[in-house]
């Protein structure tokens, strides 16, 4: 994985060799180096692995519409759990943060490009080659992985054939993602316009710098995790094995450790659009900036030593229950501090409620309502109770969903005028809007309930008590669901048709990337702006 | 390389840094194997148990003051057609004097089979005072097709096992080796 020094010089040369348009034809897009069209393939990609795994999660809640076991093998609805954990977190929603990085942030900074654009296009064409390798595990022999997202061992070394495909998805997508990481920081630090100094950086960029450094930090250690599973499962290696002397309880400690910095790393970045997106519709400057700065850094480096808050059940001695409880609830402080500080920005402002604006504030609430059952199951002794059961369904749903998934959305709204030149139709944005929201909380809200009574996750049948809120949370999910396909549908009327959008596109908006024209040129600054 | 200007020699070393820092978190995760052995043989976590020689042993001073009792149990892995027992289920000992226990094991299968069995030790305080001279566990252990075998635990509690405990627990699980 080192690169040569030629490959780096060659990476620094593509500035030079201005062509000034795309390719034409196809090959534009298998070849391109530029940080808009690498962008947009990561989103386009990212919304195709959406429909996919959201296709999976309409399965899963179709199934349990009813107790008793109707449509699908218990089987195939557990490689229908596994697959869809695993396809949204790897496929959807990390790709589309990134794609909106390589997008906005040279812009942001007042740079033409990212600083390695050669290694752009291959950290997003790695995606589809290990998406498919993923996804194909469907139809090989003993179907695809069956055993959680979290692939805990004994279990997941029963998958058949699908294990080493499944491993090696993982190992490409860690690869793909250091790579675009390692861009992100390069360019960061090397690829700013003169003034645009650390602490004048709009939040979207600070928070992608942190984020970047948790995915170089913590995607090798998933992937050493995932290796000693295939070497125990195909090369006699016990790390994870009781009767070669090692332990299965030692793979969760490894993955958490990735595990725990990466739900931050799907949080991160939608800190920074809403952060982006609130002041513009306040027509306020943000409240707290360098409090946000720090509060980042902070969750970031809290985020390494909580991580057996996911292992409070497992037998672990009362000292170290109590101090990943304490570290745990620590981290609601720095996250606090964003809160209000969002609340801040908006109080007194003169806002308005365009559609990027009613996802933000649908973000602040909702993350919020994740937030705190997230602090519920900081309490160990509660956790006792809430474990694995469709609680903790709720509670990182709300954080994914109406949280990670919602500020993307808030994202396409607030900047697709900038990228296509096109308004999107407001009247059709802000019913998108109303009906994600509906849903969202028709489909997860009642989740708390089942879960707080009792009803375990990853299970394709349940006891008759649970039918109820199971029925409601069945009918938020197709509702749901079907929204999206309105999303869709308003992105590319937007494209095709929507009217002309100004360069400002919103008249609160700051931030150099309002400097440029609606669409923006081939080579965002080809002459760096000065920041005062 | 001389004619490269100075933001392109920073550049390169801060690229070098990015890709190795990964390199090395992957390191890092291996790292963690290790460390998590240790962190469990200091603190006992995981009920692990240890080994001591015969001549240590012996120059353990007995304290036939206490008493404490040890209970013994036997789990089977999931895969495996076997009958394994503690001969004895509970036994009461001094600390410092060494005893010696049964289990037995009888290979149901009609072909040979090889089995590892691993023990731990409950409640995690006693687990590091809990040292064994000879076992069964220390080894693979070969079954002919059918074969039945008692298999011998010397050990010895340590005198310096804390106050409160008055109760040991010693579980072996039977595993099936591929
Ligand atoms: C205030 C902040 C948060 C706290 C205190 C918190 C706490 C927790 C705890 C204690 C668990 C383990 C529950 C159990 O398995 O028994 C958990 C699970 C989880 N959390 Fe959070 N959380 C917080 C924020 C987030 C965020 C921001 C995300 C992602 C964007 C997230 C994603 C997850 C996921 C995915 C799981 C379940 C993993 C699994 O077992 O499959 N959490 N959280
Ligand atoms: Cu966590």
């Amino acid at each position: 994985m080192a690169t040569s020094t030629t490959e780096i010089e060659a990476d620094i040369h593509a500035h030079d060799d201005h062509h000034h348009g795309p390719e034409p034809g196809l090959m534009r897009w298998v070849k391109t180096t530029n940080h808009k069209d690498i962008g947009y393939l990561y989103l386009w990609f990212a919304f195709s692995m959406l429909l996919i795994g959201g296709a999976m999660a309409m399965v899963i809640r179709l199934e349990l519409l009813m107790p008793g076991l109707q449509y699908v093998e218990p089987q195939f609805f557990n490689q229908m759990t596994t697959m869809h954990g695993l396809i949204m977190v790897f496929g959807a929603i990390m790709p589309a943060f990134v794609g909106l990085a390589n997008i906005m942030i040279p812009p942001m900074i007042g740079g033409p490009d990212m600083a390695l654009p050669r290694m752009n296009n291959w950290s997003f064409w790695i995606l589809p080659f290990a998406s498919i390798m993923l996804i194909s595990t469907l139809f090989v022999d003993g179907g695809a992985p069956a055993g959680g997202w979290t692939m805990y061992p004994p279990l997941v070394l029963q998958t058949g054939a699908a294990f080493p495909m499944l491993i090696f998805a993982v190992h490409l997508l860690g690869i793909s993602s250091i790579m675009g990481s390692i861009n992100i920081i390069a360019t960061i630090m090397n690829m700013r316009a003169p003034g645009m100094t650390y602490m004048k950086m709009p939040l979207f960029v600070w928070t992608w710098f942190i984020t970047a450094y948790l995915l170089i930090a913590t995607m090798p250690v998933l992937a050493g995790a995932v290796t000693m599973l295939l070497t125990d499962k195909y090369f006699a290696t016990s790390f994870f094995s009781a009767a070669g002397g090692g332990d299965p309880v030692m793979f969760q400690h490894i993955f958490w450790f990735f595990g725990h910095p990466e739900v931050y790393i799907l949080i991160l970045p939608a800190f920074g659009i809403v952060s982006q997106i609130i002041p513009t519709f306040a027509r306020k400057p943000l409240f707290g900036y360098s409090s946000m700065v720090y509060a980042t850094a902070s969750i970031a480096f809290l985020s390494f030593i909580v991580w057996a808050h996911h292992m409070f059940t497992v037998g672990l001695p009362v000292s170290a229950e109590l101090f990943f409880m304490f570290a745990t609830m620590l981290i609601a402080v720095p996250t606090g501090v964003k809160v209000f500080n969002w609340v801040s920005t908006m109080w007194k402002g003169s806002m308005t409620f365009e559609t990027p604006m009613l996802f933000s504030i649908g973000f602040v609430i909702m993350f919020t309502i994740g937030g705190f059952s997230g602090l519920m199951l900081a309490l160990t002794p509660v956790d006792f109770q809430y474990h694995d059961t469709y609680f903790v369904v709720a509670h990182f749903h709300y954080v994914l969903v109406p949280g990670a998934i919602f500020s993307v959305m808030a994202a396409a709204y607030y900047w697709l005028p900038k990228w296509t030149g096109h308004m999107y139709d407001e009247k059709l944005g802000k019913f998108h809007f109303w009906m994600s929201t509906i849903f969202v909380n028709v489909l997860f809200f009642p989740q708390h309930f089942v879960g707080l009574a009792g009803m375990p996750r990853r299970i394709p049948d349940y006891a008759v008590q649970f039918a109820d809120f199971n029925a409601i949370s069945s009918i938020g999910a197709f509702g749901f669901g079907l929204s999206q396909v309105l999303f869709a549908y308003i992105m590319i009327k937007a494209v095709r048709s929507g009217k002309k959008a100004t360069d400002q596109v919103w008249d609160g908006a700051e931030g150099l990337e309002w400097t440029l024209s609606s669409p923006p040129p081939y080579h965002s600054f080809s002459t760096q702006p000065i920041v005062k | 390389m001389s004619n490269k200007t100075q933001p392109q020699r920073s550049m390169r070393s801060l690229l070098t840094k990015l890709f190795l820092f990964p390199i090395m978190m992957f390191g890092f995760g291996y790292l963690m194997v290790p460390l998590y052995d240790i962190f469990c043989d200091v603190t006992g976590l995981n009920g692990k148990t240890g080994a001591i020689s015969e001549a240590k042993a012996s120059q353990m001073v007995v304290n036939t003051e206490r008493e404490i009792k040890i209970q013994f149990t036997s789990n089977i892995n999931q895969n495996g057609s076997w009958e394994f027992r503690p001969a004895q289920s509970i036994m009461t000992v001094h600390p410092g004097k060494p005893y010696t226990t049964m289990f037995y094991a009888r290979n149901k299968l009609n072909e040979a089979v090889t089995s590892q069995s691993i023990p731990s030790v409950t409640p995690n305080k006693a687990a590091a005072h809990f040292d064994k001279m000879e076992c069964f566990c220390f080894t693979e252990q070969k079954f002919a097709a059918l074969e039945e075998r008692e298999m011998p635990v010397t050990f010895v509690v340590g005198t310096a096992v804390p106050e409160e405990v008055d109760t040991i627990t010693l579980a072996y699980t039977l595993f099936t080796k591929e």
